[in-house]
């Protein structure tokens, strides 16, 4: 498969996905006036891949700020991992969040009370 | 000629003033597009970093005030229907306990009962209740033409754990202005 790796600006985050090394992780700012022009390729990259997915998919959300827009589409990506749970296969959910930030751990605990995939919440304080 | 030059210069003068009285750090008036909504955010998010605020505000601060740009460059209406230009006043002060996020634009006479409504509906909830509201919400939208997934202001709400404080003036029988204060505690 295609990898996408796609570099940040100071309003897109930084993405990457790789089947073949197991890579699958959106970090950085999200911010975008048009979240659909910025995100529907990431979808289209997630429907293809979840046609014949890894037996583990391990997703890092290392998200410094997301706006509303963002979000929504945050939770179509968790909504189809969560498909790819339900075909029988391992989806984790790694969901990093600055100490001073409960917002962003709240956020995480909000999309975990929706999906039904694990998630695993990772503190960091660089 | 010059003593309208005079009028203008004691104006300014004015204008810093009560700038500096009221603690108010910037204000705008005019487009807000993506492009400005990048500006502000970043010269307040590096006049913050100098500051001794602590982390958790300023990302506050910055989150809030994204969604109230985005708000403006998404939803606000024109004075007339030849412009389409999106604009809106923005201010930000802060004062001993807080800071104030305040935007200004118009809007037409027929959304107001239905973003009255919402506010409304927002400061009626607690913390767990804009979380449920929140989660309900985002499920069941989708994203608009523009872009916006009608989720800013009950974001603003939980972020701040403030009440929004609004008001509607009638400017004539199409359109009327909308001001939105959105208040960030310092500690």
């Amino acid at each position: 498969m295609e990898v996408i790796n796609i570099k940040g600006t100071d309003d897109t985050p930084n993405v990457i996905l790789d089947k073949a090394s197991g890579q699958f992780e959106i970090s950085g700012r999200s911010l975008p006036e048009d979240v659909n022009m910025f995100f529907e390729k990431i979808l289209d990259w997630i429907d293809e891949y979840s046609q014949d997915p890894n037996d583990r998919t391990e997703f890092n959300f290392k998200l410094e700020y997301f706006n509303t827009a963002s979000s929504k589409v945050i939770l179509d990506i968790l909504l189809k991992f969560e498909e790819i749970v339900e075909n029988g296969k391992e989806v984790v959910i790694k969901w990093h969040y600055h100490e001073d930030e409960e917002d962003m751990l709240e956020a995480g605990e909000e999309y975990s009370d929706i999906v039904e995939i694990p998630f695993d919440y990772i503190v960091y304080n660089d | 000629m010059e003593k309208e030059k005079q009028g203008f210069l004691e104006f300014a003068y004015q204008l810093y003033k009560t700038m500096k009285t009221n603690e108010i750090n910037l204000v705008y008036e005019g487009e807000v597009t993506q492009e400005i909504t990048k500006t502000f955010t970043s010269l307040t998010e590096k006049s913050l970093s100098k500051s001794a605020e602590s982390n958790t505000v300023q990302k506050k601060v910055f989150n809030v005030m994204v969604e109230c740009l985005q708000n403006i460059s998404k939803h606000a209406d024109s004075l007339s229907d030849e412009e389409s230009e999106r604009r809106g006043i923005v201010m930000v002060s802060k004062g001993d306990d807080s800071y104030n996020i305040i935007t200004g634009n118009i809007i037409k006479n027929e959304r107001v009962p239905g973003l009255k409504e919402s506010l409304e509906h927002i400061n009626s909830l607690d913390k767990a209740g804009l979380s449920t509201l929140f989660k309900q919400q985002i499920k069941e939208s989708t994203i608009s033409d523009k872009g916006g997934a009608g989720l800013g202001l009950i974001d603003i709400a939980k972020k701040t754990g403030s009440k929004l404080s609004y008001q509607f003036k009638e400017l004539n029988d199409q359109v009327s202005f909308f001001i939105l204060t959105s208040t960030i505690k310092r500690n």
